[in-house]
């Protein structure tokens, strides 16, 4: 793969997923997309750089931004923000919620599902307390191939050992074969849509607490900049915003601030918010029917 | 340092147990099967005990029943560590008073997730 080459890939996972790739990841691409050349009947990465340029690539372009996206996840991830879900974030929103209104939560990049299910056992964990209120999930990810495994709710045995307690494992998941599936209760809670951050999102209304923990990693500073500006438009004047262990916003923008007694979790300024659709990558048109038809 | 007594009647298993758990700042005691674990735990009771099922003289199932019995014994955190994954055995170690559960096979991140979740770490 020429230097040229490289750049071409780097610009267009740039601009699809906002994924910045530094020069020296020519190894990451290459054992990444090797495969989707190879599938697509290519010879090496040449040839597919070659087809992306062509039209009536976007199929194409569309696979080589997943396969290159991290997917990472595992069950209560790093436990301290489930922790301050459970014991302090949903007892204020059910207090400040007496009227009955649902309470709304949005995992923003829920890869495979662990985090939303996570989110959905703590709930169900709750009991009394919850049984009565109405709760939403809503679940998004850029892939559909991760959003699919998500839909299907089964894990193999590395995966459910990854941070899931086991009371909870025997509770709320039944063994086929080798593999782990969660409850349709658990499952039922969920309702997963394809999203790409960089995109518009005003679109899927006003949430309680938003998870958006370990994509702005991937973003450079603008794009982070932009998402946050975004979210701040989404997240209720009371509501929370839950950010991975190695993320912030301070230094970013001032539409957020940190909780000091909760670590990781985010409040929305009272504050304007800077206008925000100069953010928004416009991928009208990019899209292609394939990815529509995976909507869900 | 916290210790943890590591009972399987396979030296690999113990020896990578080993690796892994003096990584974590444990110091290992080690076992062969259930009753060398059960005079282990009467001398000097540990923080954390990683126990196999399927031992020779006596399993995990039945030392675990007799540690809980032993004065001091509701105090080791016990985490199965066994090829035995089917949920029935799972509930079974649950009942006997195991903390959590891990199926083999398994890794680093496997071994420190869990004694995080039972608060050894």
């Amino acid at each position: 793969m020429t230097p040229h080459d490289y750049d071409y890939l780097r610009a267009l996972l740039r601009k699809r997923s906002g994924l910045v790739l530094s020069a020296e990841k020519h190894y990451l691409v290459e054992s990444r997309l090797l495969p989707v050349a190879r599938k697509a009947s290519l010879a090496g990465l040449p040839e597919l750089v070659q087809k992306l340029k062509s039209p009536g690539s976007d199929a194409l372009a569309i696979e080589v931004t997943e396969a290159m996206t991290t997917n990472e996840s595992f069950f209560f991830r790093d436990k301290i923000p489930f922790d301050h879900f459970r014991n302090t974030i949903m007892p204020a929103l059910i207090a400040a919620r007496a009227d009955g209104r649902r309470i709304r939560i949005w995992c923003a990049a829920c890869a495979t599902g662990q985090e939303p299910y996570s989110l959905a056992m703590a709930l169900k964990e709750m009991g009394g307390a919850i049984s009565t209120r109405r709760v939403e999930i809503v679940a998004t990810d850029l892939s559909s191939d991760v959003l699919e495994k998500a839909l299907a709710g089964i894990y193999s045995q590395f995966e459910v050992q990854r941070g899931l307690p086991i009371q909870l494992l025997v509770r709320y998941f039944t063994q086929v074969g080798e593999m782990w599936q969660i409850a349709p209760e658990i499952r039922a809670m969920v309702k997963f849509r394809q999203l790409n951050l960089l995109e518009k999102f005003s679109h899927l209304g006003i949430f309680d607490v938003v998870f958006c923990r370990n994509v702005l990693i991937y973003f450079d500073q603008e794009t982070k900049i932009g998402v946050l500006n975004r979210l701040a438009e989404v997240v209720a004047a009371d509501g929370y915003l839950s950010l991975g262990a190695a993320e912030t916003v301070v230094g970013l923008t001032p539409v957020f601030k940190p909780i000091p007694e909760l670590r990781g979790i985010f409040s929305p300024a009272q504050t304007t918010v800077p206008n925000t659709s100069a953010n928004v990558v416009d991928l009208a048109g990019v899209r292609t029917a394939a990815v529509a038809g995976a909507n869900r | 340092m916290k210790t943890c007594l590591v009972v399987d009647d396979s030296s690999v298993i113990r020896k990578v147990a080993r690796r892994i758990l003096e990584g974590l700042e444990f110091q290992i005691i080690e076992a062969e099967d259930g009753e060398q674990a059960l005079g282990a735990c009467e001398k000097l009771m540990p923080d954390a005990i990683l126990l196999d099922w399927n031992m020779p003289k006596m399993d995990g199932y039945d030392f675990l029943r007799a540690l809980r019995r032993l004065p001091g014994g509701d105090r080791p955190k016990v985490v199965f560590c066994t090829t035995e994954n089917d949920v029935a055995h799972i509930a079974r170690a649950l009942h006997a008073g195991a903390n959590e559960y891990i199926m083999k096979p398994f890794d680093k991140e496997i071994v420190e997730a869990k004694f995080q979740e039972v608060g050894l770490i």
